[in-house]
């Protein structure tokens, strides 16, 4: 068997066999097979049911479609999939009075990463392959995009075909990459960061994962049934006449809103509860405030989301007529609802990444964190903006016209807190010795993406102005600059720091560096064009546009592939790093960082420390003589006890 | 320059040397590029000068662009800077890595950049309100009853001293309707040249949004919603009209071509239109802010909207035919 120190986390598919030990056998508990065949079984009864009871409905018959088979057939997959998986063994057995078998992950063995594991490093591993999965295919349909987009009329897809890739485009990278940065490194980072042995609530962190690939295979089976019209917004009432497909939108983002809701409280409970002695808020590190915050969002706008696709659905079932205006309804509502949502869910989007630059910025350039409090400040500054400022997407929509100062105000506000990361950033770089390693490129670049993004959003946040650019390729230019150019680029950041810790396996630099560079310069080729063509008058969503626009939108199209060529090299990289080399000797601390993950055993052990540590100092007091940040073996704290409940 | 050269040379230098060489490339930088911005590519920025809306859509962007212009010349000057001057070689060997100088934070520097910024939010937001005060909500939807209205506005369109022309969106069409003229509904637009009008902007399905893009006009299309916009003082020429909200599969072909007239031709035009369509007008549903299509899929009901009144000057129109047999639009798509 193997032991702690030689075997790495699971992306090192291949070498290890799964040793079978003890009860470890494979079918004879929960898993990926129990799972998969939960989720048919759950949704042949969820789609029987549901024509049953609505088989003979009159709505059901007028339509042509039944929309309670659709919705019931999604919903008890998913929940099949969960109990397939084991995510109800713990509680029904504590419901029945039973003891609970709780298992001891103590043996590392591959069969883990496919089951539903308690270990906030095994579902920190789950996430990041997940996700870059995920977001590899959402990728894919931007690409389709980016071909239909290399004419101004048809020539590849159907309008209605266009407009489901344009859509799950939208939605899979809405929706899935919320979690892209909290799910694989604050599950993974977060304990470790803190000095915590475990999450506060490991099985709730189990369920936030293995929701995610129920959402994305509902979602992508959206398309197999007519796909949905309305983009990742789904505007009402056009989410209410649209066909079947929408019943996958609007599952699908509810599962995932349930995710985060999960994995947001877990993280908001972790870092205020289990803390290490001497981990004070002002010793609390750039990133686990990024999370915190970021976790507030999640448990705060999630639910809104929640209750709009529920709502959706009994209009599209049960025809309760909330967004009808026949009826009564208004369409005003989801737009409120959806965006009361949506706008904190783009800080959701944001903030993670502002704790990775600030995370790494006093590794990169040895200096302690520049304005350690006004950092703090700009990220729960920001989060608590984010609040307020919903009705900007709405300036145009003649919804409460006389409040649009005001929202003006607050929108433009945040451009105060956000100044604050900035100054960070000034300030770190200050007479700093600055190691441009791919990590710190990823920052410095993913900061400049975002001054663009930021810069182009007070554009929008100025009603004159918004005018031309709302609702056009502007406002999609604007936000992946913040999303793609900000977030995934400190996701990337956040990767090739941080691997080495988590598999014990470096990326190759010299690859890395092709990557970043290729990802910057083809990022920055993609997305400048499309300014000014939504400024030229070219709305989102659309394949018709004019003949003027056509040179630009191919030159656009072409930087898009070769961005695709980029992430190759990545995929390349990482397979290459992770899988196919041969281990090399690594230094326990490759970058020289201060940070108490990585003061601890690479990979961490099962238990993360083997006592807790005591904090002594902050994490970034690079130059002030400090001593290392915690004591590792201070023997007033003994081991935890064992087991988790 | 040599590296080692560049690294003792910065040594030498003091915080006020290295500030001074920052703020003076900035300067010079932003002294060339905001005139730049301002006088060479703000004359072409969008929508264009084709209304009173537009140019001043304009000069708000020139305004923005040329605030925003130091400010990106700051980051990326400092970050230039910072990073030739200060970089040591990435894969020094972390046993010989030497930490830089423990600053963690600089009062006066903080307070400046505080400061600055927010001085800077406020005052786009005082300019951003004010032009959206004067320009009568800058050429957005201002919904059903907006504060600022131009002169000779009447909440009544009989009343109104403007150009009152109704924007109904449809899957996936734009059809207009002039109350001012009997009501008459057409299928492009046409507006006078100098007037200042006045959309209504409204939708029998879903949400759509009328963009006349070189008008410097954007208004979501409700149902069941009327949604105001203004534009003052158009200038001659073509319009171009797109749908700027997600409204289904054919979202992007509703797309036109609008026409800007001087005063007599519109006339001419409009009193063609209603001679084409005079025999379809009685069939109209009575004009009003908006249609509630009702649940039988059929006709718009006049009767749970507001009555229109409207006395358009126009010789009595034949008897009505029997009713509700033609709408005159397509009925909404009931799937």
């Amino acid at each position: 068997m193997a032991t702690d120190t030689t075997v790495a986390a699971g992306v090192d598919a291949g070498g290890i066999p799964d040793p079978h030990v003890g009860r470890g056998v494979w079918w004879r508990r929960p898993g990926l097979f129990y799972g998969v065949i939960g989720a048919v079984i759950g949704y042949a009864i969820g789609t029987w049911l549901g024509t049953w009871l609505a088989e003979d409905n009159q709505q059901v018959q007028g339509l042509g479609h039944n929309d309670f088979a659709v919705t019931l057939g999604y919903l008890v997959a998913t929940i099949g999939w969960l109990a397939g998986m084991g995510a109800l063994t713990y509680p029904l057995q504590k419901m029945a009075g039973l003891q609970p078998h709780v298992e001891h992950e103590e043996e590392r063995t591959l069969g883990r990463y496919f089951r539903y594991t308690l270990d906030h490093k095994v579902v920190g591993v789950q996430y990041l392959v997940a996700m870059i999965a995920y977001f590899l295919v959402g990728g894919l349909f931007a690409l389709a995009i980016r071909t239909e987009l290399l004419s101004p009329t048809a020539h590849l897809f159907q309008p209605g075909t266009y407009l489901e890739i344009v859509g799950t485009h939208g939605t899979m990278m809405m929706m899935m990459m919320t979690s892209a940065i909290i799910g694989p490194f604050g599950n993974y980072f977060v304990p470790l960061m803190i000095g915590a042995r475990r999450m506060a609530f490991p099985r709730l962190e189990a369920l936030s994962f293995w929701i995610t690939p129920a959402a994305f295979l509902v979602l992508l089976s959206g398309i197999l049934i007519g796909g949905f019209p309305s983009g990742w917004t789904g505007y009402a009432p056009l989410s209410v006449e649209a066909t079947q497909g929408m019943d996958a939108y609007l599952v699908a983002f509810g599962l995932m809103s349930i995710s985060m809701i999960v994995g947001g409280f877990n993280i908001v409970v972790t870092v205020i509860n289990h803390r290490a002695p001497g981990m004070t808020w002002t010793r609390l590190p750039l990133f686990v405030w990024g999370m915190l915050v970021t976790g507030m969002l999640m448990v705060l706008a999630a639910p809104v989301l929640t209750l709009s696709c529920y709502l959706t659905l009994l209009d599209r079932t049960v025809q309760t007529s909330l967004f009808n205006v026949q009826q009564g309804g208004s369409p005003y509502l989801w737009e409120n609802l959806f965006w009361f949502f949506g706008h904190p869910e783009v800080y959701i989007l944001a903030l993670p990444g502002f704790g990775i630059a600030g995370e790494l910025l006093p590794v990169f350039t040895r200096k302690p964190a520049f304005g350690y409090k006004t950092t703090v400040a700009g990220i729960v500054g920001v989060g608590l903006l984010s609040f307020f400022v919903w009705q900007h997407h709405l300036f145009d929509s003649g919804i409460n016209a006389d409040m649009r100062p005001m929202v003006m105000l607050t929108t433009e506000m945040i451009s105060i807190p956000t100044g604050f990361i900035f100054l960070a950033l000034i300030g770190n770089l200050w007479r700093a010795k600055i190691r441009l390693t791919v990590p710190m490129l990823f920052v410095i670049g993913g900061m400049l993406n975002f001054l663009i993004g930021g810069v182009s959003g007070v554009f929008l946040s100025d009603v004159p102005t918004d005018t031309v650019a709302h609702g056009s390729f502007f406002v999609m230019s604007h936000f992946h600059y913040t999303i793609m150019g900000g977030y995934i680029f400190f996701f990337f950041a956040g990767l090739y720091y941080w691997l080495p810790k988590m598999t014990g396996r470096m990326l190759d630099t010299r690859l890395g560096k092709v990557h970043f560079w290729s990802l910057f310069v083809f990022f920055n080729s993609t997305f400048l064009p499309l300014f000014a063509i939504g400024e030229l008058g070219m709305p989102r969503r659309v394949f018709e546009y004019a003949d003027s626009l056509q040179a630009l939108n191919v030159w656009v199209s072409i930087s898009a592939y070769l961005i695709g060529v980029s992430m190759l090299v990545f995929v390349y990289n990482f397979l290459k790093s992770t899988v196919i080399d041969d281990k090399r000797p690594l230094p326990e601390n490759p970058w020289g960082s201060r940070g108490l993950e990585w003061l601890t055993s690479t990979p961490p052990a099962a238990d993360n420390f083997v006592r807790v540590p005591t904090v002594v100092s902050g994490p970034y007091e690079y130059g002030t003589g400090a001593g290392p940040m915690a004591v590792m073996s201070s023997p007033g704290y003994p081991r935890v006890p064992e087991g988790v409940s | 320059m040599a590296d080692t050269k560049a690294s003792e040379e910065s040594k030498e230098l003091t915080d006020r040397d290295h500030l001074r060489r920052i703020g003076l490339i900035w300067l010079v930088l932003t002294l060339v590029c905001v005139p730049l911005v301002i006088f060479v590519l703000g004359p072409h920025l969008p929508p264009g000068t084709d209304s009173e809306q537009a140019r001043n859509q304009q000069e708000d962007n020139t305004v923005l662009a040329a605030v925003a212009t130091p400010v990106l010349l700051f980051i990326w000057v400092y970050i230039g800077y910072a990073v030739k001057n200060w970089r040591i070689p990435a894969d020094t060997p972390v046993e010989e890595l030497q930490d830089g100088p423990p600053i963690r934070g600089h009062r006066g520097f903080q307070t400046a950049w505080i400061v600055i910024t927010s001085v800077t939010v406020f005052a786009l937001f005082v300019f951003g309100t004010q032009e959206l005060w004067t320009d009568y909500g800058s050429g957005t939807g201002s919904g059903s009853s907006p504060v600022w209205t131009p002169a000779g506005y009447s909440t009544n369109a009989k009343d109104s001293k403007l150009l009152v022309v109704q924007v109904i969106g449809q899957q996936w069409r734009w059809t207009y309707r002039f109350p001012q003229y009997g009501g008459v509904e057409t299928d492009t637009l046409v507006i006078p040249a100098g007037k200042t009008v006045q959309f209504d902007v409204t939708s029998l399905d879903v949400i759509h949004s009328f963009w006349a893009i070189n008008l410097g006009v954007k208004a979501d299309a409700n149902p069941g919603n009327n949604n105001i916009a203004f534009v003052e003082d158009p200038s001659v020429g073509p319009v171009d009209i797109r749908c700027a909200e997600l409204c289904g599969t054919y979202h992007g072909a509703m797309a036109q071509t609008g026409q800007v007239e001087k005063q007599a031709d519109f006339d001419a035009w409009i009193a063609g239109q209603i001679v084409l369509h005079y025999d379809l007008l009685p069939q109209l549903p009575a004009y009003a802010d908006f249609y509630i299509p009702q649940t039988d899929g059929g006709y718009y009901d006049p009767s749970q909207v507001t009555p229109p009144a409207v006395d358009s000057g126009l010789p009595p129109p034949p008897p009505a035919p029997a009713p509700s047999s033609a709408a005159p639009s397509p009925a909404p798509s009931s799937s």
